[in-house]
């Protein structure tokens, strides 16, 4: 098999698959933001797989460019409010958040 | 064919990290697969010619995101909180819809026929109108919205009007506006307890 379209596209899936397990499986608050990561990660190899391999062009690229910026400020915020939750609960474990569950 | 053993090397290293992440308990494991995995991204982004996406993706991901989230790592590993145990019923569930997720995900990307999207020309050579593969002009061109493949101040009537700088503008807002926010999510727990104890004493 050659490196083709496909080829980037099940890497993308593999990573997104990945991510959104790591998502829902892992008790660790900062696990969870790994996750997201992947997530972001592997969409955004779909996207420049795409601008190079058919007529979108350079905007797939561009849209990865943001996509990454995004995630950037996502992780400073979410980690602050890791923090946080570990400041006031002396845990990390998402399953102790349940102050709201009424 | 050395394009196509990086293409492999770097998709391996890619998945097998992400994989890893999910598999691994220890969370300092987890953030080591995740530098592999992202940075193998990198490396299949080079290999997309998208040389500037994965400057970016190195600069930014593995420099900057990765080293906040290893930040948080060693804020909050201490102790029990460094492994944080699964059930196994809860592993074989997670193994077998993450499975089953894939399985969707990867029959439809195989059974599509993504020959009959035009590939009759590389638009990403084309726009960068070079041999060097440098792709950082064409998109800084894109972002003000100048198609790449015309030079600057000609044919401007045959440019597409739609530029990316309003976008660029509304994240740059973004950033400042998190810089803030996170700075002071962070800072407020300090304050609270800086007061509190002034109030004790």
């Amino acid at each position: 098999m050659d490196a083709s379209l496909t080829n980037y596209l099940l890497i993308g899936a593999v990573m997104f698959v990945s991510g959104v397990v790591c998502m829902a499986t892992k008790r660790n608050g900062i696990a969870v933001l790994m996750g997201v990561e992947l997530v972001l990660n592997g969409a955004n190899v779909n996207f420049v797989a795409f601008s190079r391999h058919t007529s979108l062009g350079l905007d797939g690229q561009i849209v990865s460019l943001f996509v990454i910026v995004l995630a950037a400020a996502e992780a400073a915020v979410a980690l602050a409010i890791a923090l946080n939750f570990y400041n006031n609960y002396q845990t990390i474990d998402v399953d102790r958040g349940d102050k709201l569950q009424g | 064919m050395s394009d196509q053993a990086l293409f492999w090397i770097f998709a391996i290293l890619a998945g097998g990290g992400a994989i890893g992440v999910v598999i691994l308990q220890d969370i300092v494991r987890m953030a080591f697969s995740l530098i592999i995995s992202l940075g193998s991204t990198a490396g299949l982004f080079f290999l997309l010619d998208a040389d500037f996406v994965a400057a970016t993706q190195l600069l930014v991901y593995v420099g900057g995101t990765l080293v906040l989230l290893i930040f948080g790592v060693m804020l909050t590993a201490s102790g029990p909180f460094r492994r944080i145990q699964m059930s196994s019923g809860e592993t074989f569930v997670g193994a077998a819809v993450g499975l089953l997720f894939f399985s969707v995900i990867a029959f439809t990307v195989i059974d599509v026929e993504w020959e009959t999207l035009d590939r009759s020309h590389r638009p990403v050579a084309e726009a960068t109108n070079d041999e060097t593969g440098n792709t950082s002009r064409a998109i800084g061109l894109r972002l003000v919205g100048i198609p790449a493949d015309t030079e600057v101040g000609i044919h401007k009537d045959r440019g597409e009007k739609t530029g990316y700088l309003l976008p660029f503008e509304i994240v740059s807002i973004h950033l400042l506006v998190v810089l803030v926010g996170a700075a002071y999510l962070a800072r407020a727990k300090r304050q609270e307890t800086s007061e509190a104890a002034g109030g004790d004493a």
